[in-house]
């Protein structure tokens, strides 16, 4: 049996990344020792998640909702996963930062090992993302419960035969000790400083990287944002300087990003600005340097300095539209 | 508020990488070292916090004997000492292996005195990217613990008050002390070492333990490289004589707004 722990957004619907969990743990059901489906949704269970879960295939929801659980707390949540998890067989989660710190709590309390970011599963073991990306660790785990999370986007969601998933309601108490980390509030964002999901979200986002050359130097790029209505995304450079905030970051300590087109400015392609962009359909690259691995990696290219050539490109487009 | 920052020594990779001849690890010849950002973060986090309270800040490394040049680096930056936990094959260790030796050296510094009231770490290790420390070092001492935390401050008596980026905001945790907190980039800037940090750290006071045999051990089988994907760039152009070029891609792809 596998069980997957089910994140759902502010309206209720089954997050992006846990459709991609439970498709993984579906396609791969012989290996994972899996061939009945379980989901797990802490909080609300919407009447639309419920038709989601149904057409990714889950035979059953755990339907998980108590005062103890209403605000989120890592030990609570993970006990109340363990309460129901299968003795043998996978538990597992996207590898959203509270699908890891839970699988790694529910790895502790029952004994198990965990593989954190895994890509693949077959015979030989699990395979899983490291180096943020730049190379796979094939493992295997042993024990009798396999705990793991899905890296981002390792997995397309699929949709196939919908079933009528049989829903078993929980109301869990939590021990008092569980209940020491709880959130004991949250602050909705009201500025843009801390918000990811424009970035997130982008169908194009216009990368800046150490060749924008200083804090005053982003008109360019901003304006061509805006005409494209997408998102501004920088390197940790950029970050690390404190040109920009690091909510607009991308790569492995930042955001990944999965935009129809990313244009990167003035960024040299590390390895780890790389792990960000993995998920961009097509690359564009504007570098001085014909040799940076960015313009090596990219889809298109023009080579120059990116002032002057981002600047060209806006007023291209200003005068396109007439 | 006496502090312990866990950090770790990782190869500074930016470019392409290439396997070592037993097939489990990365070739770290050519390549530099430095800390995971997550830990530099933290050890800034600690610095800040110890400054505020009157507090010390001690860094611990599971490591190589190399590893102490990532422990004299925080000295640079402003910790006061080190702990040099060796392990000449670190990779040997699977992170229940890591948690417990880390724990059984808190527990004799205790012993001998020395109380630690926060123990940070990184969120995860930029080459292993476990995700597990954190917690299981938290449950071997019995404390409570936080992960993805980007900033925390003193809120009287022995309680912090740590906040991270949550799903739908920034979440804000009241955590009583001792306890164990995993530190996410964001939050701070790590600053650079000074003149006088740099003579600090050539004279670190580094307490030195060996770590025993790993017993869990790494569950390892070996390390793939992703396949070499042949990649046929397109060059547009040279310069701003390009931009009706680019112009063109950007309007098949169709994300020009009208
Ligand atoms: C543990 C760890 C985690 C990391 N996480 C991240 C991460 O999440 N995201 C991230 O981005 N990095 C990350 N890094 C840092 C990464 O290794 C690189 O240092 C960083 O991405 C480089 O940023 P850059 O490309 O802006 O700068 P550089 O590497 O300095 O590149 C600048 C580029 O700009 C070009 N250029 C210069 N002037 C111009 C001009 N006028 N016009 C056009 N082009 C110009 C240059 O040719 C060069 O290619 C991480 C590093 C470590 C060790």
């Amino acid at each position: 049996m596998s069980l997957v722990f089910v994140e759902t957004d502010e309206s209720g619907e089954v997050a992006l990344t846990s459709a991609e969990a439970l498709t993984f743990a579906r396609t791969n059901a012989d290996v994972l020792a899996g061939s009945v489906l379980e989901a797990a949704v802490i909080g609300t269970l919407t009447e639309s998640a419920h038709n989601q879960l149904a057409v990714l295939g889950v035979d059953r929801i755990h339907h998980l909702e108590s005062a103890d659980l209403e605000a989120y707390s890592a030990t609570a949540w993970a006990q109340a996963l363990v309460d129901i998890a299968p003795e043998t067989g996978t538990v597992l989660a996207s590898g959203t930062p509270r699908g890891m710190e839970l699988m790694a709590h529910v790895a502790v309390r029952t004994g198990e090992r965990m593989a954190a970011n895994v890509v693949a599963a077959d015979e030989e073991g699990l395979l899983r993302q490291v180096l943020g990306g730049a190379a796979f660790e094939r493992l295997q785990l042993g024990g009798d419960l396999q705990v793991l999370t899905l890296a981002g986007h390792a997995c397309k969601p699929e949709e196939t035969t919908p079933t009528t998933p049989e829903i078993l309601t929980h109301s869990p108490e939590s021990a008092a000790e569980d209940l020491r980390t709880r959130v004991v509030r949250t602050e909705v964002e009201t500025d843009a400083d801390n918000d990811t999901s424009g970035l997130t979200q982008a169908r194009a986002v216009v990368g800046a990287g150490r060749g924008v050359g200083s804090e005053n130097g982003f008109g360019e790029v901003l304006e061509l944002v805006d005409h494209l209505g997408g998102a501004l995304g920088v390197s940790r450079v950029v970050t690390g300087l404190g040109w920009r905030p690091h909510s607009e970051q991308v790569g492995q300590t930042g955001s990944r990003i999965t935009p129809d087109v990313y244009i990167a400015c003035g960024i040299s392609g590390a390895i780890q600005h790389m792990a960000g962009i993995e998920g961009a359909k097509t690359l564009i690259a504007i570098n001085t340097d014909e040799e940076s691995t960015m313009v090596q990696r990219a889809d298109y290219a023009i080579i120059g300095d990116l002032h002057e050539v981002v600047g060209a490109v806006n007023e291209e487009i200003r005068s396109r539209r007439g | 508020m006496d502090i312990l920052v866990c950090i770790k020594r990782i190869p500074d990779i930016a470019g392409q990488i290439t396997l070592d001849g037993s097939g489990t690890d990365i070739d770290d010849a050519g390549l530099g070292h430095t800390t995971s950002a997550h830990e530099e973060c933290a050890v800034e986090l600690a610095i800040q916090t110890a400054a505020a309270t009157g507090g010390k800040v001690t860094v611990l490394t599971l490591g190589p004997a190399e590893a102490v040049e990532q422990l004299r680096a925080a000295v640079g930056v402003g910790a006061n000492d080190g702990i040099l936990i060796e392990a000449e094959d670190s990779g040997a260790f699977g992170t229940e292996d890591i948690a417990q030796v880390i724990g059984d050296v808190i527990r004799d510094r205790t012993e001998g005195g020395q109380n630690f009231d926060l123990v940070l770490l990184g969120n995860d290790a930029a080459d292993t990217g476990d995700f597990q420390v954190p917690i299981r070092l938290a449950y071997d001492l019995g404390y409570p613990v936080l992960t993805s935390i980007s900033t925390f401050s003193p809120a009287g008596g022995p309680v912090i008050e740590a906040r991270g980026i949550g799903p739908s905001g920034t979440e804000i945790f009241s955590l009583e002390l001792p306890a164990v907190v995993a530190v996410q980039e964001g939050g701070v800037d790590p600053r650079y070492p000074s003149i006088t940090g740099r003579m600090k750290a050539k004279k670190a006071r580094i307490a030195e333990y060996v770590a025993p045999e790993p017993g869990a051990g790494n569950p390892r089988i070996g390390l793939e490289l992703p396949p070499d994907t042949a990649n046929e760039v397109t060059i547009l152009g040279e310069g701003p004589d390009a931009a009706g070029a680019l112009v063109d891609v950007l309007e098949e792809i169709g994300v020009i707004r009208s």
